[in-house]
């Protein structure tokens, strides 16, 4: 029998010429990851423990982003004591405020993981990486730690789910569309433990951000990690941007799939979740009955440069609800300047949209748009749990660009025909490498 | 090892880790500043009326969401001496035994546990008994790995010792 993707991934990582569901192996990582909440934690139990160097410190990436630019005196220590780390142990890859940005956004744009690749990250959206045929994990702090200091980490090989949407999307539907649809479908642990590929000529026909967006959101169904069969706009996004050399691994045709899933790409509508679950969706264009006083539009999730030309074209000409606030918030440095270039931050701003630095911010309720009780958001971000944007008594609207960008227009949800937005000449998130500056 | 005794609170399905320690806090790193806010947004009255050896009862998907190891630092913090549920996220399942934080998965035992019964649960052997109730259960055995795991200590004792193993 043939294996997976994420199988061949593994089995190159343990040394090992075949692995199967529900081995256990210890994997070399191509790069381990931590943020200025999880690194902390990790940097205290390495230096519990007694290690006193890291395993090699070009494959360690630090990247604070969720509560920065520090956001209170507490999180200015969590980020100094990265700072710190990183100095004392030589880590070539930590990034300080105005040259980081959101570390799922940023990693890929800078090359720094890539096709093949084994990454663990103290962040659960590290399954984003799988969007480029990588195996990417999300762990906790003490894995981050033992990842440091030994360069390996143990995984129980997951089953791999397959999940094949056919045929054209609709108009303004897109990455993330697909993506709140099946998790809608199977449940947030529809997926548990397992690697769920995405396969289908729908998702070969999205471009790399939006693909992005759907591996990310594999931890909602309870995956282990997400992934899509590298192919031309793998490979166009990666040439001259990776760092080392790329391992294009795609599944065998007599691989094995615990589980299979079919959709028809036109069966998708514009899709929101509502509060409080990713799995509780239900079409954008029924829920237009739910008045809103916030929407952000960025998150490792969608706040690349696709999202924002997206969030553009429906805000172009018009103004934000006047009992609406909308944030805008580009994921990277590079996203940001890119957005300039192409005016569209100007086009927030007209619209009476704040355009904010890179960072998590808002997404987990750390900074930059804190809900009060009883308000109310539309956002592009992840997770719409009790509490996740502020006040508990607070709720989160789940969303693509587009309909974010409506709905900040409208001030209830929305879709963009029902604002009375044209539909887009090419198809929603067609092929093309978007993140052009992403080597700056 | 003396069995874990304990009065149970019980929660329902999809325990995300923003329940379990709202990201707010997440400034903060230690188990005693954690232990202050667990499961504010699930029921506000817990950090404060939860007792040492108290014992954690929840349906599917407990620990959804993100890899914050925040979430079992404030349970243990709070001194929650074991979670018993009917199945486990997978990153906080790795965080739990991570940072020490026994966890059993025992569908009929959530099933026969009221919010307030006495449990007594004997890690060694998953047996877990409700003294209210007079009910004996099972748990699901731990895979070998993670026994070995538990028996050096954790994680990092794993590694150290296998890394000295050459």
């Amino acid at each position: 029998m043939g294996m997976t993707m994420t199988e061949k991934i593994l089995a190159r990582a343990a040394g090992k010429e075949r692995v199967a569901p529900g081995d256990l192996v210890m994997a070399k990582v191509d790069l381990c990851l931590g943020n200025d909440v999880t690194a902390p934690v990790a940097i205290d139990e390495f230096e519990k423990a007694g290690f006193e160097r890291v395993f090699d410190p070009e494959k360690i990436a630090l990247i604070p982003d969720h509560f920065t630019p520090n956001k209170d005196i507490k999180s200015a220590g969590l980020v100094k004591q990265m700072r710190q780390f990183a100095a004392k142990h030589g880590i070539t890859h930590f990034y300080d405020v105005g040259r980081v940005g959101i570390e799922h956004a940023f990693l890929p744009e800078q090359g720094l993981v890539g096709p093949g690749d084994v990454v663990v990250g103290a962040d659960s959206h590290t399954c984003t990486y799988g969007a480029l045929g990588a195996f990417a994990t999300g762990v906790g702090s003490t894995d981050l730690a033992g990842a440091m200091a030994t360069g390996e980490a143990w995984f129980r090989v997951p089953e791999t789910h397959c999940y094949t949407v056919e045929g054209s999307l609709g108009p303004f539907v897109t990455g993330k569309d697909v993506i709140l649809f099946i998790i809608g479908q199977i449940g947030v642990d529809g997926a548990l433990y397992k690697a769920m590929e995405f396969a289908g000529s729908a998702i070969r026909g999205l471009s790399m951000d939006s693909r992005f967006t759907i591996c990310n959101m594999a931890i909602e169904a309870g995956g282990k990690s997400g992934i899509i069969a590298p192919d031309e706009v793998t490979r166009a996004y990666v040439e001259g941007r990776f760092r080392r050399e790329p391992r294009y691994y795609t599944s065998d045709p007599d691989c094995w799939y615990e589980k299979t899933y079919f959709w028809r790409a036109e069966e998708i509508p514009l899709m929101v979740a509502k509060p409080h679950l990713p799995s509780n969706t239900e079409p954008a264009a029924e829920l237009d009955s739910v008045k809103i006083d916030q929407v952000v539009i960025g998150s490792c999730t969608n706040g690349r440069i696709e999202d924002l030309r997206q969030a553009a074209e429906v805000l172009r000409g018009r103004k934000v609800h006047k009992d609406v606030r909308l944030i805008v918030i580009p994921a990277t440095q590079a996203i940001w300047q890119q957005a300039n270039d192409e005016g569209l931050l100007d086009v927030f701003v007209e619209a009476e949209g704040v355009v904010s630095a890179p960072t998590c911010g808002p997404c987990l309720g750390g900074h930059m748009g804190i809900l009060a009780e009883g308000e109310r958001a539309v956002a592009t971000t992840n997770r719409n749990f009790v509490g996740r944007m502020g006040h508990p008594g607070s709720e989160v609207y789940l969303a693509g660009p587009y309909v974010a960008a409506a709905s900040a227009v409208a001030g209830h949800i929305a879709t963009p025909e029902q604002i009375g937005v044209a539909a887009p000449a090419t198809p929603a998130g067609g092929p093309g490498v978007a993140g052009e500056r992403g080597q700056a | 090892m003396t069995a874990l005794r304990g009065r149970a609170w019980t929660f329902g399905r999809d325990i995300d880790t923003d329940l379990i320690i709202p990201a707010r806090y997440l400034n903060m790193k230690t188990a005693e500043e954690l232990a202050a806010h667990v499961m504010e947004d699930a029921d506000p009255t817990f950090a404060s009326k939860v007792q040492p050896g108290d014992i954690v009862v929840a349906q599917e998907n407990f620990g959804c969401g993100s890899s914050r190891e925040h979430a079992p630092l404030a349970l243990k913090g709070a001194g929650v001496s074991v979670v018993i549920a009917k199945s486990f996220a997978r990153i906080f399942y790795r965080n739990a035994f991570n940072t020490g934080l026994p966890i059993l998965v025992a569908p009929e035992a959530v099933d026969g546990t009221n919010r307030g019964d006495e449990l007594s649960v004997d890690l060694a052997t998953g047996e877990i008994v409700n003294l209210t109730t007079g009910k004996t259960y099972q748990a699901q055995p731990l895979p070998p790995f993670m026994r070995e795991l538990v028996e050096v200590g954790g994680l990092l004792p794993y590694l150290k010792k296998r890394a000295a193993a050459g």
